[in-house]
């Protein structure tokens, strides 16, 4: 899970999750604090999802 | 656009009951000095010192360095937005006090502050090792936020660097440099048989305590813009930046910025030098994918035959670099790029974080993971026990017998990717 | 005068062609051409004072009892330095040579230097010893001893290589910082001139390949699944108890949160020096993402969430580190029966 995908495509990584902001993958400050957790539940459920899902090469799931 | 630039040979700071210039002189009156910070309510207390070339002395956790500079003919100020409002700079005469710099140093904001050495191992890397530095140790209120401490430092540091850079508005210079830079129209003209060069200059812009300034502008919440070269030399960028003090550009270095030089050197020579485009590093993907498209689009209508594309920071800014890049590439624009190097302490590792066949042509400014050992100095100027902490540093950096072993990373401005200095890597 | 080791085939050693190659390795009684070649070419300066050799067929089936006879062979003649091959496009004397000059510099610490042709997957060595690019076939002898002779005299004499582009030799890809004669920026703007001019330059950093994986097939059934928590984004119990350093790691922590429901500010920080921490401080399920995984393991969307979580900051942390810490964790993950992790980057 990540925020910068392109360099996660380039050194590699198969499943890879974009993410909100480098110094806050899984969150945003500017919600409060249970649409905040929300927003994170519904990007690690979507990293479930991935690692769910069989792929052949590099996948990004957006 | 035509900017002088007077160079005043400074030789020597000294404190004394006056301040002024006499020959190559800087004479400070310490209160004088003291005062001007302690103006910010937020600063609890300064302690003012000079560090000479060759002297034994080390100056750490460094935050940023600025070299005195004052506008004598033309619009505006230095540090527009700043230390004068904003106005357009970059025209008329602008005098400067070469060979000291003004120095600030407190107790750490971030983890990323530097180390300057003025003798010995350390100041074979650092350009500051050559200028006479006139150091702020600057203590803050109790209960002061970092980013604001930050603050409060930088502008104590933009508040003295005019105050002195004042004393040379009526000095003759010793030498004067002239930059003067074409219009579009005038270039195409003039140079019709040279190369297209421009400049794509990446500004750290990664959110609090990494961030730069244009014209009191917070760069992170700009679109990739153009600014003119000679406006650079004026101030129009200020450092605001916590990051690895290897490769992080501190004000001088823009001020002083080396590419702008090396395209001036050039211009209508071998190539015509037709602009400078600003594009910041920010952490949000979008950000990114929208400033690189903008560079790329920018140079193709500039109709620009190659870019020199400059770095600032490691690691997600790598992206950056290597998105400007491509898109310029993919533009028919050839670039040249300027970095450094993170391949671990042995070299054996990648050094990037992000790469492209796109990037055939780099400039680097050396491994800045390689460990190096800095002698024990007679004097520390600000408050050695943060080395173990800086980037770059690890715990036990700070040898027992008052010696640093540490990354070539806590060297200020020791890995430049203005390419400020002669370092590199194979 | 510098005493030099030479390493070479069966076929170079005269005792024949492929149906000799499972000859095991032995020391010539007197040295042959090849060896001689390179003496002519040192001019006094240097010695090859023995010669040994190995079937290449040998080497490739025996190769670990090859190496360590081959280097006790070299380390009771103690030399300055030692040579191997050059070898062509011959594969498996290229193996040979790259190895046994890969292992001698490695064991005995004794300056190698090997030569052979640019597809000659001998050069995966050309991180661990010096090759000279060659011609691709026994032709370029010549040629070849030409260029290695004076590197061998170099490296005999112990003195350090310079470039590579300068020396001749193959890209090691160890990166070795050097100070120029120019600064960055005239150097950038010369090389933009002859880039725009379609001259040839060199780059100063070419650019590296990443590995690649294949991807894992997904997991079965996640309501079962033991699913670990890893990030680089630094996040660690409050005070960093292993003092993980704010750039270029060297370590990575294993932490326990058996019964912790969610990360606080009060228990968990980030490390992490290259992204402004104040977010990640304040809450750091913002990076690791216990206080969801709890919840999933709870409603039973996951099987459950692995006592421990390993972390670093990869803040300008070498990618062999990295590597070498994920090679390492991922054994006890395996140990631990975990089924899958969730690895999240900052």
């Amino acid at each position: 899970m990540c925020t910068v995908t392109p360099i996660s495509l380039t050194v590699g990584a198969n499943r890879i999750v974009p993410t909100i902001a480098i110094p806050h993958p899984l969150g945003n400050p500017a919600l409060d604090h249970d649409e905040e957790k929300k927003l994170r539940r519904r990007l690690v459920e979507k990293a479930l999802k991935a690692l769910q899902t069989p792929i052949d090469d590099q996948t990004i799931f957006e | 656009m035509k900017l002088e630039l007077g160079l005043i040979h400074v030789t020597d700071v000294q404190f004394g009951p006056e301040s002024k210039i006499e020959g190559s002189v800087v004479y400070l009156n310490e209160e004088e000095i003291k005062k001007i910070v302690l103006e910010d309510e937020t600063i609890k207390s300064v302690k003012l010192d000079i560090a000479r070339p060759g002297e034994s002395v080390r100056i750490t956790p460094v935050k940023d360095v600025v070299e005195p500079r004052v506008k004598v003919e033309g619009r505006g100020g230095v540090f527009p937005g700043w230390t004068h409002k904003v106005d357009t700079v970059g025209e008329g005469k602008t005098n400067v006090l070469k060979g000291m710099a003004v120095v600030t140093t407190g107790k750490i904001v971030g983890f990323q502050e530097g180390v300057i050495d003025m003798v010995g191992e350390g100041a074979k890397y650092t350009p500051f090792s050559k200028t006479v530095n006139l150091v702020l140790d600057i203590e803050p209120v109790e209960g002061l936020k970092q980013h604001e401490y930050e603050k409060a430092v930088r502008l104590a540091n933009l508040k003295v660097s005019t105050a002195i850079g004042e004393l040379a508005r009526n000095i003759t210079p010793d030498e004067v440099k002239v930059y003067e830079h074409d219009t579009i129209m005038e270039g195409i003209k003039k140079y019709p048989d040279l190369p297209r060069v421009g400049y794509v200059l990446m500004l750290q812009s990664q959110g609090l305590l990494h961030d730069t300034y244009v014209y009191g502008v917070d760069a992170k919440q700009t679109l990739t813009t153009m600014i003119m070269p000679t406006e650079i030399f004026d101030g129009a960028i200020v450092s605001g930046n916590c990051v690895s003090a290897c490769d992080k550009n501190p004000t001088y270095i823009h001020e002083n910025n080396p590419v702008v030089e090396e395209l001036f050197a050039q211009h209508g020579k071998t190539l015509n030098f037709v602009g400078v485009i600003i594009t910041n590093e920010n952490v949000y993907l979008a950000d990114k994918m929208r400033s690189s498209d903008w560079s790329a689009k920018l140079c193709k209508y500039l109709g620009l035959d190659g870019v020199i594309i400059s770095q600032e920071g490691f690691g997600n800014p790598d992206t950056d670099l290597i998105m400007n890049c491509k898109k310029i590439e993919a533009e028919g624009v050839k670039t040249v790029l300027i970095t450094d190097e993170y391949a671990g302490q042995d070299g054996a590792s990648q050094s990037l974080a992000d790469a492209d066949v796109a990037a055939d042509a780099v400039v680097t400014g050396g491994n800045a993971n390689v460990v190096v050992h800095l002698p024990k100095l007679d004097k520390v100027i600000g408050h050695i026990e943060y080395v173990d902490t800086i980037a770059g540093g690890w715990s036990g950096s700070l040898q027992p017998d008052g010696s640093i072993i540490a990354e070539l990373q806590v060297i200020t401005s020791s890995t430049n990717e203005q390419g400020f200095g002669k370092l590199s890597a194979r | 005068m510098y005493k030099i080791v030479h390493y070479i085939n069966q076929f170079y050693a005269g005792i024949g062609g492929e149906d000799h190659a499972d000859v095991p390795p032995a020391k010539m009684a007197e040295i042959p051409a090849v060896s001689k070649a390179f003496n002519a070419a040192f001019k006094g300066e240097a010695e090859i004072v023995a010669t040994i050799y190995c079937g290449d067929s040998y080497f490739a089936e025996n190769t670990d009892k090859a190496l360590n006879e081959i280097c006790e062979m070299i380390k009771a003649e103690n030399p300055d330095m030692v040579i191997a091959g050059p070898a062509f496009n011959a594969g498996r004397y290229g193996f040979a040579a790259g190895n046994v000059a890969a292992a001698v510099k490695a064991q005995l610490g004794i300056p190698t230097l090997t030569g052979m042709y640019e597809e000659n997957p001998g050069t995966d060595y050309k991180s661990k010893t010096i090759i000279v690019p060659t011609k691709n076939s026994a032709a370029g002898m010549r040629d070849a001893v030409a260029k290695m002779a004076p590197l061998a005299l170099k490296l005999a004499k112990g003195e350090e290589l310079g470039p590579y582009y300068v020396e001749g030799y193959m890209y090691t890809g160890i990166r070795k910082n050097l100070f120029e004669e120019e600064r960055g920026a005239k150097r950038a703007v010369d090389m933009m001139l002859k880039k725009l001019a379609g001259e040839p330059f060199i780059t100063e950093f070419p650019m590296p390949n990443f590995d690649r994986v294949a991807p894992n097939p997904p997991v079965a059934d996640i309501t079962k699944a033991k699913i670990a928590l890893c990030t680089s984004g630094g996040i660690v119990p409050k005070g960093n108890p292993d003092h993980i350093e704010s750039s270029s790691a060297s370590h990575y922590g294993k932490y326990d949160i058996e019964g912790v429901q969610y990360l606080t500010s009060e228990t968990y920080q980030t490390a992490h020096g290259g992204y402004d921490p104040v977010y990640a401080n304040e809450d750091p399920n913002r990076v690791l993402p216990v206080d969801v995984m709890r919840d999933l393991e709870r409603e039973g969307k996951i099987g459950s969430l692995h006592r421990y979580f390993y972390a670093t900051v990869g803040n300008g942390t070498a990618v062999a580190n990295a590597k070498k810490f994920a090679a390492e964790y991922a054994q006890e993950l395996k140990a631990d029966g975990v089924d899958a992790v969730i690895l999240t980057s900052t």
